[in-house]
């Protein structure tokens, strides 16, 4: 056991921990607006456009991650389209993550009690502002404490793009594995960096919970 | 790309099909096994046990199941432990689920309702016994859904174990595809597979749920 050898890497994690945020920050912007989509299509009144969005969220949810992004890093190849990997990576985890969040947002607005839309219709709203000012706002507060859950889980799920070659935290671990011979040291340096991540991210979402069961109980 | 193609390929691709249904089915085991273990030590409310196993839980759902795999597999021997892919990949699988089992079943434990502990104390059963007859059952109950659901969830995860190289499904399609230039049709037809088989395991666990929680509508019906 060397742990200097996480010392002497502390610089490259710490660089590639950034990359590895960043990815997954992309990959749960993407998705939100993809499954903000998926779940506006989940709960249309077009029966056409409710398979869809369950037939979306079916395949994006079963297929394993590590195939999903082999298959659009191939079809971009297959079709000649020269892309960077960082495209494949983020698109990937952005499909994905997309399914798990429109079922996030379409449980928030079941969430919502149905009497506030019939009564919001009683006193004449139209179903846009029905939606804009009194669905949206408290389904958004109601799923803020598992979006942050799930971008926990797409931090994880990250690590898997360094397949496609992304220099993340994963990526880099193996590198640092492989020049100083010391795996060991390697993977544990990386994960204490996943760790502390993922420990900020839990204390910020039960941090945010409580501020809103809070505001919620007025 | 043709058939035949999957027809040469038949016999390695059967045999990775295989090797992925033991690494999850053992696996998974093992994972509800050490699960079941870290939730029963955590009730003997021993604060150094319970500080260790909740470090342990904290670990293992903190970081990549890939990451976790690759300190197994190759900084294993850096600490005397020495494991060939497959078996690794067991092992991996089930201490990375055995985190989220501990979790399920404490969770079901909470959801027994302490009086039904105190009544069974009241009519004097034992504390075994009552942990075997009163609250396990009901534990096991309420956990049933969430245990499915995180089986289903490892089933996909046994896909990253073809990273170290376990010769599972997805790695024989990757060496097929290596080898006759068909990465796209390959993967494709990988992932149609992996749908098939994910939805046909969720509605099987959708029966294995109703059929253990039935009563519970039951019981409800009369009321």
């Amino acid at each position: 056991m060397k742990p200097e050898v996480i010392l002497h890497s502390f610089g490259y994690l710490a660089r590639a921990a950034g990359t590895t945020i960043a990815v997954s920050f992309a990959g749960i912007v993407f998705g939100f607006l993809i499954g903000a989509a998926v779940c506006a299509a989940r709960v249309s009144r077009r029966s056409w456009l409710r398979r869809l969005g369950g037939t979306y969220v079916s395949v994006f949810r079963g297929v394993p991650l590590l195939v999903q992004l082999l298959f659009i890093y191939y079809f971009l190849a297959e079709y000649g389209l020269d892309v960077p990997a960082i495209v494949a990576a983020v698109g990937g985890l952005a499909l994905s993550s997309a399914a798990f969040q429109a079922e996030i947002l379409r449980g928030a607005l079941n969430a919502v009690p149905r009497g506030q839309g019939e009564a919001a219709t009683a006193l004449g709203f139209g179903p846009l502002d029905i939606g804009r000012r009194i669905l949206l706002p408290q389904a958004l507060r109601i799923s803020v404490p598992p979006l942050i859950n799930e971008f926990i889980l797409l931090l994880k799920a990250s690590s898997l793009v360094s397949v496609v070659g992304i220099a993340e935290l994963t990526r880099v671990s193996m590198n640092i594995a492989s020049q100083t011979y010391r795996p060991f040291e390697a993977y544990v340096g990386g994960g204490l960096f996943y760790l502390a991540i993922n420990l900020t991210l839990a204390a910020l979402g039960g941090l945010a919970e409580r501020r809103l069961a809070r505001a919620g109980g007025r | 790309m043709s058939l035949d193609l999957f027809w040469r390929y038949a016999p390695s691709l059967v045999s990775g099909f295989a090797v992925t249904i033991v690494c999850w089915s053992v696996g998974g085991a093992l994972g509800l096994f050490l699960g079941f273990a870290i939730t029963l030590m955590n009730r003997l409310r021993f604060p150094p046990l319970n500080w260790l196993l909740r470090g342990f839980i904290e670990i293992f759902r903190g970081t990549p199941f890939l990451m976790q795999l690759f300190l197994i597999y190759a900084g294993g021997p850096a600490i005397g432990l020495r494991l060939g892919a497959t078996t690794a990949g067991i092992v991996g699988l089930g201490l990375y689920s055995s985190a989220y089992f501990a979790e399920i079943f404490r969770a079901g434990f909470a959801s027994v309702p302490v009086g039904q502990i105190e009544a069974a104390a009241s009519v004097g059963m034992a504390p075994f016994d009552t942990l075997i007859r009163v609250t396990l059952p009901g534990a096991l109950i309420a956990a049933v859904p969430s245990i499915v659901n995180m089986l289903i969830v490892l089933s996909k995860e046994t896909v990253v174990l073809s990273i170290i190289t376990v010769p599972e499904l997805m790695y024989q399609v990757q060496t097929m595809a290596a080898e006759t230039f068909t990465a796209f049709s390959a993967i494709f037809a990988m992932a149609v597979f992996y749908w098939l088989l994910v939805e046909t395991v969720s509605r099987l666990g959708a029966r294995l749920e109703a059929r253990v929680t039935g009563f519970l509508a039951r019981e409800e019906a009369p009321a």
